[in-house]
């Protein structure tokens, strides 16, 4: 089992919130690897495909994101959900 | 030939909720699936919240799509993510699996899910709590087969119960409205009263045929199932004259003089700001009775103080400088609200309701408070307390106020705070109204009379008791007698107010300030114009 790590700092101001999530659930949705989220680098993790685990994190704003992810395509999701996250969110980015 | 013509006229009786005459095509809208089918397997119950789950989505999906602003799709695109998220589900699911009904199983589990909200520290992902409430009853209304229907305009409508949500969407020109469920003092009743839509209640719509021709003479209580061409004609004659009678009212504008010359203040009773569109406010003399549950009740969350600050002086502004009176929330009783409102109070009537509510439930009344506070800046603003029933309940409420004001000043924000009067819908306040710090009286006669008689408006046998009594107008006579002496107005809004016919016997008690429905505006002007002065 090799699972990819990869961290990132929310900066959003308001946090993981709303709109955010349904970002990066969809996000992490197109694609298959296993996709988990968490809030410190040992967990616990949620599934970072489903928005009612992800908001129930109710991560504030300036907390660090953590995700691990196992799967083919696993790099390319764990750069794709960075970007989001750095970027604040941001269509197109 | 043709079965219909043959059909023989069929006669229903209910109650009349608002009056008028409708004729028109009856629409039935989907009954309950609950009461159709009362003991399903679990496997039924599964297969009803997939498929409420789906209609939902479908919903909120032909929403997004409509609503065309950033805010209101953003929203709506997380509840419909959260519906797609077989996780939101799941433990509804594993209930229903373990025996329990769907609407149970699907409130437990997110019930589950808005607690954990509210109990968030972050005030923005306590305020998700509401989304959460807001999905829970679409998808609990498309379980109860009660989903949004669209009503086309001009028919009559049969339906178990209607939301005042609903009822507000629909387009109600010509046309009328059954229920079984309501009462005439419901809030739909009110709304039907307010916008002269006929309406009854307690009819059983189990047996009305979609489509059917149908006469609705709400004036006295019935409604016509195929009717014959004599009758539809007397009907539609009927309809006609009423219509002209009503134009003739409307006629009476401008101040209300009695036929001696005295001046009479008459307001109007509003729920929102929808209501005072199309309304000059050249032609009234204030909002005697602003009921702001409506704010509270017709969207499934609680809106907070901003939302209630811009609706609150918005109404100011349209007053430009004359009275505009907002009585706080006036829950419970027969008119809950989730999440707000106790449930399984033995007689919500003689429960916690009015302030007896918001003094429980500080949160939520300060947010009011600071909200009224704020909008008394914009102009003639007046607040009103709901269900006093002694004098330290108002002082409390002003101590409140004043704390509010405090923090507003110390926030920096501009407030101000506005005259605190009282409503007097309870005896015993009536009884010692001079024990009361209020600056104004304004009289809840709906609940006065039931409190007086002990007999509530809602059951039609005790209708010979429910009425206005010399009693009830010894109390109202000894308020305004007490408020004269004491240099303080006394309004009476309840729906005596509207009722033409009793205008002179509330002008000999001394009352001078009305407030009614704005379709009773008219006729209640008439009524003053003929009045020659006390009865000896």
């Amino acid at each position: 089992m090799n699972k990819l790590r990869a961290s990132v700092l929310m900066r959003h101001e308001v946090g993981l919130h709303a709109r955010p999530s349904v970002k990066l659930t969809k996000l992490a949705k197109a694609f298959e690897s296993h996709i988990d989220l968490g809030l410190s680098p040992d967990g616990p993790w949620v599934d970072a495909k489903s928005i009612v685990k992800v908001m129930a994190t109710k991560a504030p704003k300036d907390s660090t994101i953590y995700f691990r992810a196992e799967g083919t395509d696993a790099k390319a999701a764990l750069e794709a959900l960075v970007t989001l996250v750095d970027g604040d969110f941001q269509d197109g980015r | 030939m043709d079965d219909r013509t043959h059909r023989k006229a069929h006669r229903i009786e209910g109650r009349s909720a608002a009056p008028g005459i409708a004729l028109g095509p009856l629409v039935r809208l989907a009954p309950a699936r609950h009461d159709a089918r009362p003991n399903r397997s679990p496997a039924e119950e599964r297969q009803a919240l997939v498929d409420a789950l789906a209609a939902s989505q479908a919903d909120l999906t032909l929403l997004a799509r409509e609503v065309g602003d950033a805010d209101a799709e953003a929203i709506l695109s997380f509840q419909i993510a959260l519906l797609e998220d077989d996780n939101l589900a799941a433990p509804g699911f594993a209930r229903i699996a373990g025996g329990e009904v769907a609407s149970r199983a699907w409130s437990a589990a997110i019930d589950a899910e808005i607690a954990s909200y509210d109990e968030a520290d972050d005030a923005y992902f306590r305020a998700r709590a509401s989304d959460l409430r807001d999905l829970r009853d679409r998808v609990l209304r498309h379980l109860a087969g009660e989903a949004d229907q669209i009503v086309p305009s001009g028919v009559i409508v049969a339906a178990e119960d209607m939301p005042p949500s609903m009822f507000l969407a629909t387009d109600w020109c010509n046309g009328g409205l059954v229920l079984r469920r309501g009462s005439p003092s419901s809030h739909v009743a009110i709304l039907a009263r307010s916008r002269g839509v006929p309406m009854i209640v307690g009819v059983d719509v189990d047996h009305l045929e979609n489509g059917s021709d149908a006469v609705l003479d709400a004036d006295a209580g019935l409604l016509i199932v195929d009717p014959d061409a004599a009758t539809r004609a007397t009907y539609c004659q009927r309809r006609a004259e009423q219509t002209a009678l009503r134009q003739a009212a409307a006629a009476f504008s401008g101040p209300a003089l009695t036929a001696s010359g005295e001046r009479v203040r008459v307001m109007i009773n509003v729920t929102g700001l929808a209501e005072l569109s199309g309304l000059d406010p050249a032609d009234v003399d204030g909002i005697g009775l602003m009921r702001t549950e409506f704010l509270f009740q017709g969207r499934d969350k609680l809106p907070g103080e901003e939302e209630q600050y811009q609706i609150y002086r918005r109404m100011v502004e349209w007053a430009a400088g004359k009275p505009v009176t907002i009585r706080t929330l006036d829950a419970g009783g027969d008119k809950p609200i989730a999440g707000l409102t106790q449930s399984g109070d033995l007689n919500p009537f003689l429960g916690v309701r009015g302030v007896r509510l918001s003094l429980r439930r500080l949160d939520v009344f300060r947010a009011q408070l600071r909200a009224l506070a704020r909008a008394a800046v914009a102009g003639n603003l007046k607040v009103m307390i709901p269900m006093v029933t002694v004098p330290e309940e108002l002082d409390r409420c002003r101590a409140l106020f004043e704390q509010t004001l405090e923090d507003l000043r110390r926030e920096g924000r501009e407030a101000q705070m506005p005259p605190l009067g009282m409503m007097v819908e309870v005896p015993a306040a009536a009884l010692t109204i001079e024990d009361f710090n209020a600056d104004f009286f304004s009289i809840g006669s709906n609940d006065l009379i039931q409190y007086v008689a002990a007999a509530s408006r809602d059951e039609p046998q005790l209708a010979d008791l429910a009425r206005p009594s010399r009693a009830v107008f010894g109390l109202i006579r000894h308020v305004v007698d007490h408020a004269d002496r004491s240099g303080r107005e006394t309004s009476l809004c309840g729906d005596l107010a509207g009722d033409p016919g009793q205008v002179a016997a509330l002008l000999d008690q001394g009352l001078r300030i009305f407030s009614v429905a704005s379709g009773a505006l008219g006729p209640v002007r008439a009524a003053i114009a003929r009045y020659t002065g006390a009865a000896a």
